[in-house]
Order: C-alpha cells, then sequence, then structure tokens
C-alpha cells in the first residue's frame, strides 16, 4: 500500500465518521462530529499537494534557496491558518451549544427548531 | 446633436423629472416637452442629408471582447422610428401634463415615461444586436413601470406583471438567439450580418424560433396578443404611445431589421406569414366584441401589428414597402384615436362605447380629430390610410406564394377593421345626447392639440405623400438593399385590383357595422377569456407557484440534518459523477513503500474515528477524537510539516480541555434515531467518505496545475529575509489572509465571552 492510499482511507474514515456524527440528533455528536470533519479537510489539503517524508520546507543557513524536494510550503501555510480557525468555530459551537442547552433543557436538535424561547 | 448626445439628455430629462415636478408644479409637463421636441428637430434635420444617401453612424466602444458596441447608426428605418418616438412623445408629454394635472406622482410618471422614450431611441438607433436586446429590455421595464402606475390597483398590478412577464420572458429567448448569432459569425453589428452565413449555419432554426418568440412577444402576435388589451390598465397616454405608437412596433421593427439577415427562408416565410396573418384575423375580429374605447383600439392594434408582421413576412419589396406606409399611417391615427379616447373619458367619465353619444356639440376639436383618424384607420381616400390599405393590397395581390389566401386574409382583417373605425367615429359623437357621469366639455388645448395634430398629419400626408416618400423608400431600402427604389407615393393610384378590394373592404365594413349589435354580443358570448391563451398564461401561473409550494414543502424541513444530508448527497454525488467522466488515470493501488510506524498510526485514527461515531458515553468520544487531533499532529510530522504537528498538537490539547470543562454541563448521550434512519446515515457517510478518499487518490495522481509554491521556496530569503517558509508566507506573502484569521479568533471569543456573560446574567436573574 503506498502512502497516499493509506492516507486517502485515513480521510474517507474520518469523513465518514464526521459526517455520520453530524447527522445525529445530539447536540455534542454534532460538535465532535464538526472536529472530524475539520480534521479530514486539513488532512485532505495536506495530502492533495504530494507527500514528502521528512524534509520540512526550511532555508539552510548558507543557501538562499531550500534544497530540491521540500514539502510544499503553500499548503502547510494554508492548512495552519484553517487549524487555528477551526479551533476557533469549534469553541464557539460548544459554548453557543451550551448556552443553547440551558435554554432548550433538551440533548435533542429536533427542540431548537423555534426561535421562540 | 450627435445621437448619442440625443439619448443621454432623454435619460437625463427622466433623472431630472421628480426633482422639476417639485419645483414647477403644473409646469413640469410643459418644460419637459421641450426635450422630445428638439429631439424631434434632431432627427428632422438628419432626414434631408438620409434621402441624399448619406447615412449617420456613431460607433463607441463598450465590452468589445463581447461583441457589444454603443453603434448608433441612423437609417431609413430608424429615422422613421425616430421621428416617431420623439413626435408622439412629445405631443403625449403635453397631454399627459393635462391628463394627469394635479397627480401626485406626476414626477415619477415623467420619470418612467421619459425613460421609455430614451429607451425606445436606443433600440431604434443601435446597429448592434447586443445593445439592441438591452434597450429592449429596458422598454420591457419601464412599461412594466408605467402599466403599473396606479399601483395601488390590484388590476394594473396584475396587467403589469403579465406584460412584463410575457415581454421579458420573449426577451430571454430573443438573447439566446443574439448570442447565437454573435457566435455563430463572430460579428453582431446588424449593418455587417452576413446572411448567407446565418442561413446556411446549421444552428439557423432555433436562432430563428428564438428571435421570432422575442419578436412575436413584444409585438403581441398571436398566441401571445393577450397581454396588449391588458395593458390598457396602464393611463391612457402610455396606451397611445408605448402600446400602439411605439414599443408594440419593437418586435415588427427587429423582424424588418433582420430581414436582410435571416429572413427570405421558407422558414421564415411561412412563419412570420402564418403568425401575422393569424393575428390581423384573431385581432379584428375580437375588436368587434369589445365595447370599451381602449380595449376596441387595443384589439384593432392588435390587428394591425398582425399585418405588419404578416406584410415582412411576405418578403417582397412591394410587401416591405406596404408595411413601412402602413406603420406610419397607423401610428399617426391611432396615436390620435387613444389620446381622443382619453379626452372623452376625462371629460365625461366612462369609455363604454354603449353609454357615450352626441358628443360631438360639447367636444367639436376632439370630434373633427377622431372623425380624420377613424378615415385614415378605415382608408377613406385622401387619408394616408387609404394609400397605406392599397399598398398592403398589393403587396398580398403580388404575393410569391398563394396570393388568394393573403389577400382573403388580409380582406377578412380590414372588413372589421372599418366597422370599428366607423363605430370609433359615430356612436360618442352623434345620435341623440345622453346622460353621462360628468357633462361633457372640451378639454384644455394640451388634451386636443395631440390627437388634432396627428389626425390634420395623416390627412396632410394622404395629399402630399412626397413630402414623406424619401424617407419611406429609405426605409423600405433597409430591408431589401437590392431591390430597386419603390415608386413614388400618390396620392390616388388610378383604378386597379387594390381600389376594388379597398371598396369591397368599405362595402363589408358597413355591413358589419349595421350588424355590429348583434356580432358584439356573439364574440362576447364566446368568452375567450375562459380558454384563449390568456387563460393559459394564468394556469402556467398558477402552476409555476404551485410548484414552488411544492419544492418548498420538500427542501425547507426545517432539520438540520435534512439540509445537511442533502448538501452532502448533492456535492458527493457531482463529486463522483466528475470523478467516472473527467479523471484520465484511476489510482493504482500498487505494492507500497508504506514504514511500520505510518501504518500503524493511520490505523489508530481509523479505530479512534470509528469509536467516537460508535461509543455511547461522551468522554471515550471525547478522547477518541483527542487521540485523532494527536494523529493528525503525527501526520504533519512524518512528512515535513514540523510546524503544523506543533500547532496542531496545541490547539488539539486545548480542545479536548475545552470539551471536557463543557462536558459535564452538556447532556448525555442518548439514542434518539430509528435504526433505519442510522442505517441510512451510515450509507450516506461511508459513501460521502468513499467519494472524498478516491477524489484525493485521482487528485494526487493527475496533477492538473503545476503547484506554485516554487515562487515561495525562491523568494522567502531574498524577498521576506525568512529561512522557515511557511512562516514567511504567513506573515509576509499572505499576512492579509493571517489578519483575517486573527480577526475570526477575536470574533469567535468576543462570541464566547458575550455568550457565557449572557448565561450568567439571566442565571442570577432566575
Amino acid at each position: 500500500m503506498t502512502l497516499e492510499t493509506l492516507l486517502a482511507l485515513v480521510i474517507g474514515a474520518l469523513y465518514a465518521a464526521g459526517l455520520y456524527m453530524m447527522l445525529r440528533r445530539s447536540v455534542v455528536k454534532l460538535v465532535i462530529g464538526l472536529a472530524l470533519l475539520a480534521h479530514a479537510s486539513n488532512l485532505l489539503v495536506f495530502t492533495g499537494v504530494g507527500l514528502t517524508r521528512g524534509r520540512a520546507p526550511l532555508v539552510p543557513e548558507e543557501a538562499t534557496v531550500p534544497a530540491p524536494g521540500v514539502a510544499d510550503p503553500l499548503a502547510q501555510a494554508l492548512v495552519l491558518t484553517a487549524i487555528v480557525i477551526s479551533f476557533g468555530l469549534l469553541v464557539f459551537t460548544v459554548v453557543l451549544l451550551y448556552r443553547a442547552h440551558q435554554a432548550v433543557g433538551s440533548p435533542d436538535l429536533d427542540a431548537m427548531r423555534s426561535t421562540e424561547e | 446633436m450627435s445621437m448619442l448626445t440625443a439619448l443621454l439628455v432623454g435619460f437625463g430629462a427622466a433623472a431630472v423629472a421628480p426633482a422639476l415636478h417639485r419645483f414647477a408644479g403644473r409646469w413640469t409637463g410643459a418644460l419637459l416637452t421641450l426635450v422630445p421636441a428638439a429631439l424631434f428637430a434632431s432627427f428632422v434635420i438628419r432626414v434631408a442629408p438620409l434621402v441624399d444617401g448619406h447615412v449617420a453612424t456613431e460607433r463607441y466602444a463598450w465590452a468589445p471582447r463581447l461583441m457589444l458596441h454603443l453603434s448608433l447608426r441612423a437609417d431609413g428605418l430608424a429615422l422613421l422610428m425616430a421621428l416617431l418616438i420623439t413626435g408622439i412623445g412629445a405631443l403625449v408629454a403635453l397631454y399627459a401634463n393635462r391628463y394627469l394635472e394635479g397627480h401626485p406622482h406626476l414626477g415619477r410618471f415623467y420619470l418612467f415615461f421619459f425613460g421609455f422614450m430614451s429607451s425606445m431611441l436606443g433600440l431604434v438607433l443601435s446597429d448592434n444586436l447586443l445593445a439592441l436586446f438591452i434597450f429592449w429590455e429596458l422598454t420591457s421595464l419601464t412599461s412594466y413601470l408605467l402599466i403599473g402606475f396606479d399601483h395601488t390597483r390590484d388590476t394594473s398590478r396584475a396587467a403589469a406583471l403579465q406584460g412584463l412577464l410575457v415581454t421579458v420572458g420573449g426577451g430571454q429567448a430573443l438573447l439566446v438567439g443574439v448570442v447565437m448569432m454573435g457566435s455563430a459569425v463572430g460579428t453582431l453589428e446588424l449593418s455587417q450580418l452576413p446572411g448567407h452565413a446565418l442561413q446556411t449555419h446549421p444552428l439557423y432554426p432555433w436562432m430563428l424560433l428564438l428571435v421570432l418568440v422575442g419578436a412575436f412577444t413584444k409585438s403581441a402576435q398571436f398566441p401571445f396578443h393577450f397581454w396588449l388589451p391588458g395593458a390598457m390598465a396602464a393611463p391612457t397616454p402610455v396606451s397611445a404611445y408605448l402600446h400602439s405608437a411605439t414599443m408594440v412596433k419593437a418586435g415588427v421593427f427587429l423582424l424588418a431589421r433582420l430581414t436582410p439577415a435571416l429572413g427570405a427562408t421558407p422558414l421564415w416565410e411561412s412563419a412570420v406569414t402564418w403568425v401575422g396573418g393569424a393575428t390581423m384575423v384573431v385581432g379584428a375580429f375580437l375588436a368587434l366584441g369589445q365595447r370599451d374605447l381602449k380595449l376596441i383600439l387595443a384589439h384593432a392594434t392588435v390587428c394591425v401589428l398582425g399585418t405588419l408582421t404578416f406584410l415582412i413576412g411576405l418578403g417582397t419589396a412591394l410587401a416591405l414597402h406596404a408595411m413601412v406606409v402602413f406603420l406610419l399611417a397607423h401610428a399617426l391615427y391611432k396615436g390620435a384615436l387613444f389620446l381622443a379616447a382619453g379626452a372623452i373619458d376625462h371629460a365625461t367619465g366612462t369609455r363604454d362605447l354603449v353609454l357615450l353619444g352626441g358628443l360631438r356639440r360639447a367636444m367639436p376639436l376632439t370630434t373633427a380629430a377622431v372623425l380624420l383618424a377613424a378615415a385614415s384607420m378605415a382608408g377613406l381616400v385622401p387619408a394616408l390610410g387609404f394609400i397605406g390599405k392599397e399598398l398592403v393590397y398589393e403587396g398580398a395581390l403580388a404575393a410569391p406564394r398563394a396570393p388568394g389566401l393573403a389577400t382573403g386574409a388580409t380582406l377578412l382583417a380590414f372588413i372589421p377593421l372599418v366597422a370599428v373605425a366607423a363605430m370609433l367615429a359615430v356612436r360618442p359623437f352623434f345620435g341623440a345626447t345622453r346622460e353621462l357621469p360628468h357633462a361633457p366639455h372640451e378639454g384644455p388645448p394640451g388634451m386636443w392639440l395631440g390627437p388634432l395634430v396627428l389626425s390634420v398629419l395623416g390627412l396632410v400626408l394622404g395629399l402630399f405623400p412626397s413630402a414623406v416618400d424619401g424617407l419611406l423608400a429609405r426605409a423600405s431600402a433597409v430591408m431589401a438593399p437590392a431591390a430597386p427604389p419603390p415608386p413614388p407615393l400618390k396620392p390616388w393610384h388610378g383604378l386597379n385590383a387594390a381600389l376594388g378590394l379597398s371598396v369591397a373592404s368599405l362595402a363589408g365594413g358597413a355591413a358589419v357595422y349595421f350588424a355590429r349589435d348583434g356580432l358584439r354580443g356573439r364574440i362576447s358570448r364566446l368568452r375567450l377569456e375562459r380558454w384563449g391563451p390568456g387563460r393559459g398564461y394564468e394556469l402556467a401561473l398558477a402552476g409555476m407557484l404551485r410548484f414552488a409550494r411544492f419544492q418548498t414543502r420538500l427542501l425547507q424541513s426545517g432539520y438540520l440534518r435534512r439540509y445537511l444530508r442533502m448538501s452532502v448527497v448533492a456535492v458527493g454525488g457531482l463529486t463522483a459523477y466528475a470523478l467516472l467522466t473527467r479523471a484520465r488515470v484511476w489510482p493504482e493501488l500498487r505494492g507500497g513503500d508504506l514504514e511500520p510506524y505510518e501504518a500503524a498510526v493511520g490505523v489508530l485514527m481509523v479505530l479512534a474515528a470509528v469509536t467516537a461515531a460508535r461509543t455511547r458515553s461522551r468522554l471515550a468520544s471525547v478522547s477518541a477524537m483527542g487521540v485523532v487531533g494527536f494523529g493528525v499532529a503525527l501526520v504533519f510530522l512524518f512528512f515535513g510539516a514540523p510546524d503544523l504537528a506543533l500547532t496542531q498538537s496545541i490547539v488539539e490539547a486545548l480542545t479536548v480541555v475545552v470539551f471536557l470543562l463543557a462536558l459535564f454541563h452538556l447532556p448525555a448521550y442518548e439514542e434518539l434515531s430509528s435504526r433505519p434512519a442510522r442505517l441510512r446515515d451510515v450509507g450516506v457517510s461511508l459513501a460521502f467518505g468513499a467519494v472524498m478518499a478516491t477524489l484525493l487518490l485521482v487528485t494526487v495522481q493527475n496533477p492538473e496545475f503545476p503547484p506554485i509554491s516554487g515562487y515561495f521556496l525562491q523568494n522567502s530569503v531574498p524577498g521576506g529575509h525568512g529561512r522557515n517558509v511557511v512562516n514567511v508566507i504567513l506573515v509576509d506573502f499572505r499576512a492579509l489572509d493571517t489578519l483575517g484569521e486573527i480577526t475570526v479568533l477575536a470574533i469567535a471569543a468576543l462570541g464566547v465571552s458575550a455568550l457565557l456573560k449572557a448565561g450568567r446574567q439571566k442565571g442570577t436573574a432566575r
């Protein structure tokens, strides 16, 4: 099995598990599903540009350009941004659900369809 | 004045009209009338050079790569229409000032009115089909606003919407036809369209069909004629201007314009002739069934529009010349009749032909105008309508195919038209004076000037047709450039077959006139509105609304997971479709170079994901989520992304802490959905996961584009003075993205803090 095949399987499993949890009626499962989906997407972008074992995109002290064959820096920059943003989103969602649960008093998403309290 | 200036002046007048009304009050109309009058003068002085053979053109680049130019061209046809638009426009603007005197929204009326006038001018002057289309749609839009001017009445609004939907629907067809023509021959300049290349193009039938739908809807041809009588909900000046003299002629005008490019094929001839012929007979027949003056005139207009289309379909030089003459004659007499009908309505409070009578003493000037206009409509010597009608008969007699049928249809349309003209001329003005809602009186000069000028002009041009001969010859030459110039118009054509037909239609018209009351009853008892094309429009509209309600019920359930499932199925399905049809190389699952520790981390992550989804324990699923997160960090570490690994580890630790903190305030897991629902979701999720995995493999093995990261690797040290390329991208090359990211975090933090604070306050209040 190649590297990409392994990661494709992992990403597929993460997407499937994340989506399945988001489709549940329990609010907590929704958030955990969201987290899994974020992991899957980050890995998708990271793997999509091709994998390179162990060679970080760093420029050695004596050179002005990195050695050929380093990992793609652009995908890493994008993923780094995405990690931080999905963290912000996740924390906000957790707190929002906490407040919604306080207001509605039910774990069931179906109980949260009304805009009235 | 350049043509562009003329357009800008017109639109400028529209823009200032509301403000002007606030200052000038009842003088608004008089002041604004100067604008179309000046434009009319500017077009009159273009006539002599044109007759000498000089065609004025102007060309301004608009969006050249879309073949869109503002090319203006004042050839015979354009100039004839421009003169009608500005000339009748001036009279109607003056008339409307008195007709709508004291109306609080007179300023808005003039805004729409001049907006329409300028759009119509743009339409007739455009030599570029796309520019013409834009003006075309503008006229539909302003027509909508004008029909619905009396917007507090729901019949006005419904009529406005009907007119808009029919004409704009046709406009969409026209646009597609125009784009097809443009991509077939590479130009959209009307004067340069290569007729042969278009007519031999394999898509020619489609282009023709789409363009014809556009022209037929605009010019109220059967079976789209029903919107025009509906449009009579507009104030009468609007009916006179848009719905008889100008806008409804836009479709006929377009057909005339496209005759050299698309015309003279058997398909064109049969489609245009049959539709035009059917429209003229249906329109004339329906006109006999009406009592309302405006509805009679509207149906008679449908009849004339059909005749014009019919003549274009016949396509001989004679028929095309007859079309131009008849168009001018009709604009003059129908404008006069509509304005007079408005004056009668204004003076007496009714437009019902059966109620009116004996107005000739109270309204002598209006009576004179109507008598002259009706004479032209009936085609009596020496009105211009007589010359037009003679030419129409000559054209029908000389039709290239089935001249007997063509002549018969013309006769069938003109006999009711004569009867209608007689009804309009006799009934309201002669006979006994009747009880009317208001005592009749002649209106102010603004209201009788328009009809009188137009009808007298119809008589004068009938006596001295040489005044417009040159212009009309140039106009028909636009449609038949190769034909020899038509013989000069004469007030009297001598004794010939056409004259015999004229006499026959007068005699037939007289007979119908005396049988009018019985006929009207019989036609109105047919209740065409119950099963005519207008009913089809209503059914289509109701059906569309029903479908929209059904679709809303189907899609807008209000459940998050249904939306999610629908989106995922749609996106995943489309992705799968693209993969199946587009992927050039399918992934090979060949024997690999996998290190044992990499495989171990992968297996661990899959197991953790499955555990998270399956477990009933909140703690277990949060822990499993943490395992996945740290697994992701390890993957980053293995494959040359130490920064990511570091960030991911910190973030994952924080996430787990946040979850554990919140966990005991959040509800325990419950089994809420049924077993079939869970199985269905497992199926959807697994399919989606499989699509995403395949997408990744196909993407990696089919690089569509070279990576663009080479630039960042090369310029990190020279341009960004940093040795960690990822770092340099984040804080230098793509610093704005990072700023956005920080902003998102800040907003999330503010949101979290606000939510928690609100929760505490509520808690203490309780």
